[in-house]
């Protein structure tokens, strides 16, 4: 009797425990349920009086704002494309042609991209995209982005590469088909959850990220979201509460959405180890 | 029997290509220029932006010069700043945080748990810029929520972002990172078999005594990889910025802020490429002992 008391009270003081803490972890986001929706919305929590939709309006009528947007997307996805497409075939080749010294290959970069990352790697990068002319220009986001993530993305599909069997393959080219066909036909389809995987993670890791298109653009036209968000600043240098809160819930939803996805897809654990 | 292979080495090279271009441009060719670059008096304007002079160990011994290292705003200060801030907020704030959550997870009711779990992921994957301002708002002196609830509460207002900045940084890395953590013991809980726990459970092991005897020392190696990975990371964060810009008065300037200034502001690239190879060399260590203990780790596997 007294043991089961004592299980059901540390039951209820873990699960108090937990809720604290879960609500600690909720406290500085919770603003952002009401302020996106008031239009006269300041930085202090209030509920909405009326509820309405005019911040985003008034978003949708700012070229720039909206074009921040589409150059997150343009560079997201065109990072996207080529970490794919380039971790892809790397890997494949990493694990499945006799190329002397792969395991190595693949600890090197991995080494390297560690090693050239965040604070270090900004004055360096900086300089080799100066000395390509390229720039602000967004090509030289989207292909920084992909250098630097191909590395981590190869060393994940390579994994789940050499998780699956030779043997479809093999059994493919007895029954007459090239090494490309047996490639594109019968590995690509069964490879397909790990692109996703490297997609969405890819896809996640350059839409948020801020240092990078700060350092490499400057012209205006040219600013992800990330970086057209500081445009909603007065000149006194104080922030338009309404139009920020209802720009970075946008700006915030396709991550949200690719969150839910994958972890209805997979089961978020999945996602654990993989953040750059 | 030597297995045939299923792309000829020629064919394998070609599909190695785009990636290693790539990789070889953006991640190899910046790590040697950057060492070249920290030897000269490269600037961002001017005469010396196009023809550099050889200045051998200068910037070096300019960051390291004795009078000026602990002063605030400079090498020294900045190096040991962020080691203050990765000890605290990696790990003790992210690790031991981290492993209470997920062994506290374990046993609470299915729909606490998602609730807790979807908070605490959702502050790691949220785009920094917006964490920034809806930290900035969380702490605003008359209309944050912070002091909303203070006042509620009857204890006295903060000024956090000017009066305890670094705190700040701290509290805020640890409630942006805990999440990676927490997920990694998850699975490494998760991994046990159920039988060990359910032994102690007939023994009346109290659930301390389950995490200190049973959990804790088969998650061992988790631990340390976990510890490694967050230092890393945590050691080259530039989030901070967005929230204090490294003020007020350089308070917050840890060595990726302070090499963003002297590199983007001071317009000085000699010094800031000097901090980046003191950086890389840092991370070089790390990385290496990362992968020595993995190394160690898998050998102990198939032992």
């Amino acid at each position: 009797m007294n043991r089961q008391f004592r299980l059901f009270a540390s039951r209820m003081g873990f699960s108090v425990l937990t809720a604290l803490i879960g609500a600690g972890f909720a406290l500085p986001l919770i603003w952002f349920l009401f302020a996106p929706f008031n239009a006269r919305a300041e930085l202090g929590i209030a509920i909405p009086d009326p509820f309405t939709l005019s911040n985003f309006a008034e978003v949708f009528r700012n070229g720039f704002a909206l074009r921040g947007l589409l150059n997150s997307l343009v560079e997201s996805v065109g990072g996207v494309i080529l970490v794919g497409l380039g971790a892809t075939l790397a890997s494949y080749a990493l694990s499945r042609s006799p190329i002397p010294g792969k395991r190595a290959i693949t600890y090197v970069l991995l080494l390297f991209s560690s090693v050239v990352s965040g604070s270090a790697a900004m004055v360096p990068i900086f300089l080799i995209v100066t000395a390509l002319r390229l720039i602000d220009t967004q090509l030289a986001v989207v292909l920084v982005f992909a250098g630097g993530l191909m590395p981590t993305a190869m060393f994940i599909l390579r994994d789940f590469i050499d998780g699956i069997p030779r043997s479809y393959e093999e059994s493919a080219m007895v029954a007459g088909a090239s090494p490309l066909q047996a490639f594109f036909d019968v590995a690509l389809p069964v490879i397909r959850p790990g692109i996703v995987v490297i997609v969405v993670w890819a896809f996640v890791n350059i839409w948020g990220s801020f240092l990078i298109p700060f350092i490499l653009l400057r012209s205006s036209e040219k600013m992800p979201a990330s970086v057209a968000i500081y445009s909603f600043y007065s000149e006194a240098g104080t922030p338009v509460v309404t139009l920020l809160a209802a720009y970075s819930l946008l700006y915030s939803l396709p991550v949200i959405a690719l969150y839910l996805f994958v972890s209805w897809k997979f089961g978020f654990r999945f996602f654990g180890g993989i953040k750059a | 029997m030597r297995q045939f292979s299923l792309l000829s080495r020629r064919v394998g090279l070609v599909f190695m290509a785009p990636a290693g271009i790539l990789v070889a441009t953006f991640v190899i060719a910046p790590f040697f220029w950057v060492i070249f670059v920290s030897f000269t008096n490269r600037s961002l304007l001017g005469r010396t932006a196009v023809h550099p002079d050889f200045v051998g160990f200068a910037n070096y011994l300019h960051l390291f010069d004795p009078s000026a290292f602990f002063t605030r705003g400079e090498f020294g200060f900045s190096l040991i700043l962020t080691t203050q801030f990765v000890i605290l907020s990696a790990l003790f704030g992210q690790a031991l945080l981290g492993i209470v959550l997920a062994w506290l997870l374990q046993s609470v009711p299915r729909p606490l748990k998602a609730i807790t779990e979807a908070m605490v992921i959702g502050a790691w994957i949220l785009p920094e810029v917006v964490i920034g301002f809806a930290w900035f708002a969380f702490l605003d002196y008359d209309n944050g929520t912070a002091n909303m609830i203070l006042s509620a509460l009857h204890l006295p207002r903060g000024d956090w972002l000017l009066g305890m900045p670094f705190w700040v940084i701290v509290v805020f890395n640890t409630w942006r990172g805990t999440a990676f953590s927490m997920m990694l013991f998850n699975s490494a809980f998760a991994s046990i078999p159920p039988s060990y726990f359910q032994a102690a459970d007939v023994a009346g092991a109290s659930s301390f005594q389950k995490f200190r005897d049973i959990g804790l020392p088969l998650i061992r190696g988790h631990v340390v990889t976990d510890l490694i990975l967050i230092t890393m990371w945590t050691f080259n964060v530039f989030t901070p910025f967005l929230l204090t810009h490294g003020g007020p008065s350089y308070r917050t300037e840890l060595l990726s802020i302070y090499t963003y200034r002297v590199a983007f502001k001071d317009f000085e690239f000699g010094k800031g490429a000097a901090v980046g190879v003191m950086v890389m060399l840092i991370n070089l260590c790390f990385a290496l002992f990362y992968l020595w203990v993995a190394r160690r780790r898998s050998h102990e596997v198939k032992a």
